[in-house]
């Protein structure tokens, strides 16, 4: 029997994004910017919008592909492909069904999307207006606890409690993001520069997150296309070909009220291994890290379960110097990510990820034939994937 | 006095009635777990199923009100207008050994600034809510 992989398989052959808002300063509808952004990847793509004949998302976009297939004048709608899961969990998923549409002959041009408008709809960070609390939320919201940061922060303490992980290590993985978005005219923290004494000085969401650990609230829309590997050389641009994509969780991490029994984790303890095993790679030919923020202390245990570093490492390898572009060892978000560039549940990574392969991003790493983008931790299922140049096929 | 203030959305074991006996054993002051008697585990959150042994009979056994703090958090942003203005509150992430080590969600009493031992002892304190309508009760812990 054949081998059974995507590595090398599907290319991401272009990429889009409307510009970034902070939430309910878009003056287009959400419905509006994911066509946008999907215009934009077609044109970067060099294809006819039209020939688009799949979508891919994830989060329950509310964009869904019948529509934007009628709006857009598709010819033949072949794919339409939801990744479950909440957050940014599912953001290489997404990316990940695509290319396996395209590479098992489902599709031929598969757009993976995410548009989120929380001016027109809900904010992520508030809480619920409702007078009751049922199911297991009961067991959680009348004892204050309600936000993401507030579901995800007893990870974050129970690991640094484990393995002596410093505030500073978390604030160096801010520090990365914001330093990145100086260079990135896309971002909406361009202008709005971080250091250590202002972070220290920001105040408490939830310790040990200072407000600069948490992910923004923004609207926007950002798109990929994905097309088999066979296109690549009729591309204009230098294509990313997908080496490997991973979802899914361990053990029980679903388990109801904080039950699941790997519970210090960022849920990637199998996914990794998995991604890895694909792509014929490891964590030390990863030249450029792209690793979803919705909150620092996230970051932090995705890179130990993707093998960057042991825990009790990660006050040595979480140091400002280490993760900038183009001097690090280990460049971090280097468009500034869901912290400073926008908060577009990830896609902007995988958008920044091929800027890194192309060799055109506005950070750009010295080295870039691997690129790993992992996506929204501590959600479940959670999923990563690795982008290659030609070189590492 | 309520740990926080009033106005939180209320507890309801929701329209299946799923954790409907853990609710009632609130008001009585009694922590009820559920318990496989396929094989003889205690299991939580509420479910249907066993997931070790997959029987569908579970039953809901009083579990003494004693833990260990396995992790916490310290909350200063209020993210629900009815605790605007409060300030520190403190949740805490409880394993009860007399029940297989799962773990609870409930406040932590007393300072909300005080120093949170991970690994310290702590008992159950149930929180009466009996002019809600319906009323209900809040399961907390307290140093010990």
């Amino acid at each position: 029997m054949a081998e059974r992989t995507l590595r090398g398989q599907a290319v991401i052959a272009g990429i889009g994004e409307t510009p970034y808002y902070k939430y309910g300063q878009s003056p287009d509808s959400e419905f509006k910017l994911a066509l946008r952004a999907i215009l934009a990847a077609a044109k970067d793509a060099g294809i006819d919008p039209k020939d688009i004949d799949g979508f891919a998302s994830y989060s329950n976009d509310r964009n869904d592909p019948s529509r934007l297939a009628a709006a857009l004048g598709t010819k033949e709608l072949r794919f339409s492909n939801m990744q479950w899961g909440g957050g940014g969990g599912g953001v290489a998923a997404a990316v990940g069904n695509a290319a396996a549409a395209v590479t098992t002959g489902m599709a031929n041009c598969v757009v993976a999307f995410r548009a989120l408008a929380q001016g027109q709809f809900a904010r992520f960070g508030r809480g619920t207006g409702a007078p009751l609390a049922s199911g297991d939320d009961a067991f959680t919201i009348p004892y204050g606890v309600m936000s993401p940061a507030q579901k995800f922060v007893m990870k974050v303490v129970r690991f640094m409690h484990d393995h002596g992980v410093k505030q500073e290590a978390l604030r160096a993985i801010s520090l990365a993001s914001y330093h990145h978005a100086q260079n990135n005219p896309r971002a909406v923290m361009h202008g709005r520069p971080l250091d250590e004494a202002k972070y220290d000085a920001s105040r408490w969401i939830v310790e040990p997150f200072h407000l600069f650990d948490c992910c923004l609230e923004n609207d926007g829309a950002a798109a990929v296309i994905i097309m088999p590997a066979d296109r690549a050389k009729d591309l204009p641009h230098k294509p990313s070909y997908l080496l490997s994509a991973a979802g899914g969780s361990d053990h029980r991490c679903a388990a109801p009220i904080h039950n699941g029994p790997n519970y210090p984790s960022s849920h990637f303890a199998t996914v990794a291994p998995n991604l890895y095993a694909m792509a014929k790679l490891g964590p030390k030919d990863i030249d450029v890290v792209q690793c979803y923020e919705n909150f620092t202390g996230g970051v932090l245990m995705s890179l130990v379960e993707h093998g960057f570093c042991a825990p009790e490492e990660a006050n040595d390898l979480l140091r400002l110097e280490n993760l900038i572009a183009p001097t690090g060892k280990m460049p971090l978000n280097t468009s500034g990510g869901n912290l400073a560039e926008c908060y577009m549940h990830g896609l902007e990574l995988v958008n920044e990820a091929v800027r890194q392969i192309r060799g055109v991003s506005v950070n750009q790493a010295s080295k870039n034939d691997a690129v790993i983008v992992i996506g929204g931790p501590m959600v479940t299922p959670v999923s990563s994937l690795i982008l290659g140049s030609e070189a590492t096929l | 006095m309520s740990y926080l203030p009033e106005g939180l959305p209320a507890p309801s074991a929701g329209a299946d009635g799923l954790s409907t006996p853990y609710w009632e054993g609130t008001r009585r002051e009694k922590l009820l777990i559920q318990f496989c008697r396929g094989c003889s585990h205690w299991q939580w959150g509420p479910e249907w199923i066993c997931h070790r042994c997959n029987s569908f009979d579970l039953d809901w056994r009083e579990v003494e009100g004693r833990g260990v703090i396995y992790s916490y958090q310290r909350i200063w942003h209020p993210v629900h207008p009815a605790l605007n203005g409060h300030g520190p509150y403190i949740a805490a992430l409880v394993e009860l050994p007399a029940a297989g080590n799962v773990r609870m969600v409930g406040n932590l009493l007393g300072d909300p600034k005080q120093d949170v031992p991970i690994g310290g002892s702590v008992e159950a304190v149930f929180e009466h809510h009996d002019s809600a309508a319906p009323p209900f009760t809040l399961v907390h812990w307290r140093l010990i």
